[in-house]
């Protein structure tokens, strides 16, 4: 990864250590690697765990929901809500897509927050194959839905003629461009909020051994604040990546513009 | 010697991209705020935006840390 030596003997101890993908069982299929890694494993625990906190709090199924059943039922809403205000009516039936999205990326990020586990969405090849496949399967839905007319979207409404040899050609690169922002925003804010706890955690090491262990605790503190945050940029970081779809979604569903 | 001083100034040049990123957030949660305290009822309507806003811009200011990245590790 680096270039030079010392960049390379620290990042086997540096913040990017915990990004590194480690092959648990080699799978080998005709020449292509299929190994079963730690990303792939901490995505079943991922799955796994969304199975167990959503079949256990549906289990009882009361009337009168219990906290458990409570707080699956206002996620099941809040997502409902999302894809309601965003979409309409006619994208109830792409609400199992949506929450499926929604909660394995919350998921991998919360999990994520555990110590010594890995984040899968921290790598680009896991969000850019879910955007991928936001991209594709809207741009689908909207060519299936209304053909030719679909290609209307690049054609932005209200605007004079003269502007529109020029409206066209941005609107389209910017239709081209949204996986991958879509892709790098998810990527690069867990990315980055994991190198930025581990140089605080860094820092904690660097004044104990400097001798200045009594200013330690600052850096501990930091972090722990620096823990809530993330917390909450993970969930957020779900909720943008989800409603962004919606947006998508929307946008090919009714053409307007 | 001299590349390697120039990737570690380019990757602290790169920072300068918080600024805009911070201005970003700022006028976000600026106006939401002021926004809040001239009609608290609809405040709870636009927090969902806030949010949206808030990581719109915050992606923008990774974006420049990705560019370091890449000056320090990849280039």
């Amino acid at each position: 990864m680096a270039t030079d030596n010392s960049a390379n003997g620290d990042a086997a101890h540096g913040p990017l250590e915990q990004f590194e993908i480690v092959t648990l069982e080699s799978i080998q299929i005709g020449g292509l690697d299929l190994s079963f890694t730690n990303s792939a494993l901490w995505m079943l625990i991922a799955v796994a765990t969304i199975a167990v906190v959503f079949g256990g709090g549906m289990r009882r199924r009361a009337i009168i929901p219990g906290r458990w059943q409570a707080a699956v039922e206002l996620t099941y809403q809040f997502v409902a809500n999302m894809l309601q205000d965003n979409v309409g009516p006619q994208g109830a039936r792409y609400f199992p897509f949506i929450f499926t999205l929604f909660l394995f990326i919350l998921f991998g990020n919360l999990l994520g927050m555990i110590p010594y586990s890995f984040t899968y969405t921290s790598h680009i090849a896991v969000t850019f194959a879910m955007a991928a496949v936001v991209f594709v399967g809207v741009t689908v839905i909207g060519l299936a839905r209304h053909g030719v007319r679909f290609l209307s979207l690049f054609v932005p409404s209200g605007v004079p003629v003269v502007l529109i040899p020029l409206m066209v050609p941005i609107e389209i690169i910017s239709y081209f461009v949204r996986p991958v922002s879509l892709s790098l925003r998810l990527f690069a804010n867990m990315m980055a909020g994991h190198t930025m706890l581990k140089v605080f955690g860094g820092f904690a090491g660097l004044l104990l051994s400097a001798g200045l262990g009594f200013l330690a605790p600052v850096s501990v503190i930091l972090i722990v604040a620096l823990t809530g945050f993330e917390l909450l940029v993970a969930a957020i970081q779900a909720y943008v990546f989800a409603v962004l779809s919606c947006l998508y979604l929307s946008d090919a569903l009714d053409l307007h513009h | 010697m001299e590349t390697e001083a120039a990737r570690l100034i380019g990757a602290g040049l790169a920072t300068i991209a918080l600024a805009g990123a911070g201005i970003g957030i700022g006028n976000i949660f600026g106006n939401y705020v002021s926004a809040a305290i001239r009609n608290p009822s609809a405040a709870p309507k636009v927090f969902g935006n806030v949010l949206l806003g808030f990581a719109l811009t915050e992606a923008i200011a990774l974006f420049a840390l990705l560019i370091a990245f890449l000056i320090l590790f990849a280039v």
